[in-house]
């Protein structure tokens, strides 16, 4: 009975060793880990990281997000540039157009003496750049006053007559040398050579030599736009110039024939 | 690279050499002029042209003669033919593009309308 006594007593001492020096070990393993994170903390502390680590995160990002708003703005900026640009390029275009428009009709204008042909170009540069239906080209002649129709398109030239310098709107501009605009295009009803919709006298410095009397535009157009009126100008100078140095050729021409003639005539 | 052919068939001289003019600010093109329909057809049987514009109101054959008879020649079937004229009525442009032209532009022709027109048939950037 002692000795079971005795044996259990050792085996539970045994057991009791045994569990105390697990418990040890497990300590010795506790006391090395808990070593190891405080040799980290240490070393995270040196570096600067930890706590302080989300504050500086969190500038950062604020930082950034403020990048980013300044990029955006400079997009935004960029992008207003960018259509500006866009709307100048299409000006610039609109201008250039413009311009070989109007270097086209001078060229054209120049390139002859004849005097037919010349106002056979006039003739063209209403109806295609100008885009006018119904026109007449007056000349004015200085012996009687009046302004002679020389040229008609969409109406017959016996269906206009002579007007006296200074009366209706095309005498006045005539007159005056100021071009005519209608306030209002109205609806085209019938031709009424005394109520045109424009009046371009033709000049030579300020000697008006012609007037083109506009009474309907094509179908297609409405109005008269920037270019036209600038086409109106460029008539108003070359055409008139033009018109001017073809009749004297055309008379020097007819003069020297006559002449020529006549010597022919003197010398048999 | 070949060139494009244009051929401009116009009586105005004025309204000739703005299209000239206008069509010269493309790339790689070679632009002829006809003066009428008839000129028109004889320069187009002794070339291939990649594209036509025709005027309407023209002396000896008008525009309209013209574009039906392209359209009758196998050769330009498939060529590209813009109408450019005074005659802005519905009808018109209705008659211009049953004919067979492909596009139908009225005077006075803005260059812009125009170049667009044209690189638009000619799938041109």
């Amino acid at each position: 009975m002692s000795k079971d006594r005795t044996e259990e007593f050792l085996s539970t001492f045994k057991k009791t060793a045994d569990f105390v020096k697990e418990l040890l070990q497990e300590n010795e393993k506790l006391r090395y880990q808990v070593a190891s994170l405080q040799e980290e903390i240490k070393s995270y502390k040196e570096k600067g990281v930890g706590i302080d680590a989300h504050a500086q995160c969190i500038a950062k990002i604020a930082e950034l997000e403020a990048e980013k708003s300044e990029i955006l703005k400079k997009i935004r900026e960029v992008e207003a540039e960018n259509k500006n640009f866009a709307e100048k390029y299409i000006e610039v275009e609109q201008e250039n157009n413009n311009l070989a428009n109007l270097y086209i009709a001078s060229y054209q204008l120049h390139s002859t003496l004849n005097f037919k042909e010349v106002v056979q170009i006039i003739m063209e540069i209403i109806i295609n750049l100008i885009g006018a239906e119904i026109f007449v080209l007056f000349l004015l002649d200085e012996k009687t006053n009046e302004l002679s129709p020389i040229a008609t398109e969409g109406i017959e030239l016996d269906q206009v007559t002579n007007v006296k310098l200074g009366k209706g709107i095309i005498g006045q501009s005539a007159k005056s040398g100021e071009n005519y605009f209608s306030d209002i295009i109205p609806m085209f009803d019938s031709f009424n050579q005394d109520n045109p919709i424009a009046c371009i006298p033709l000049k030579i410095k300020e000697h008006t030599i012609g007037v083109i009397a506009i009474y309907k535009l094509l179908v297609q157009k409405s109005t008269f736009s920037e270019l036209d009126y600038e086409l109106f100008t460029l008539l108003a100078g070359h055409a008139a110039t033009a018109l001017f140095s073809a009749k004297l050729y055309t008379e020097s021409e007819r003069k020297l024939s006559t002449i020529q003639g006549f010597i022919e005539l003197l010398t048999k | 690279m070949a060139k494009i052919e244009i051929l401009v068939v116009e009586d105005s001289p004025t309204m000739r050499q703005l299209i000239v003019f206008a069509l010269k600010r493309l790339k790689d093109v070679n632009v002829t002029e006809a003066s009428d329909g008839v000129d028109g057809l004889k320069k187009l049987s002794n070339h291939k042209f990649d594209l036509m514009i025709a005027d309407i109101n023209m002396p000896i054959m008008d525009g309209l003669k013209l574009v039906s008879l392209v359209r009758q020649d196998p050769k330009y079937n498939d060529m590209p033919i813009i109408i450019v004229t005074t005659e802005g009525a519905e009808e018109d442009r209705k008659r211009g593009l049953a004919l067979g032209a492909n596009a139908y532009l009225t005077k006075p022709v803005q260059t812009t309308q125009l170049l667009s027109t044209v690189k638009e048939l000619l799938k041109l950037q």
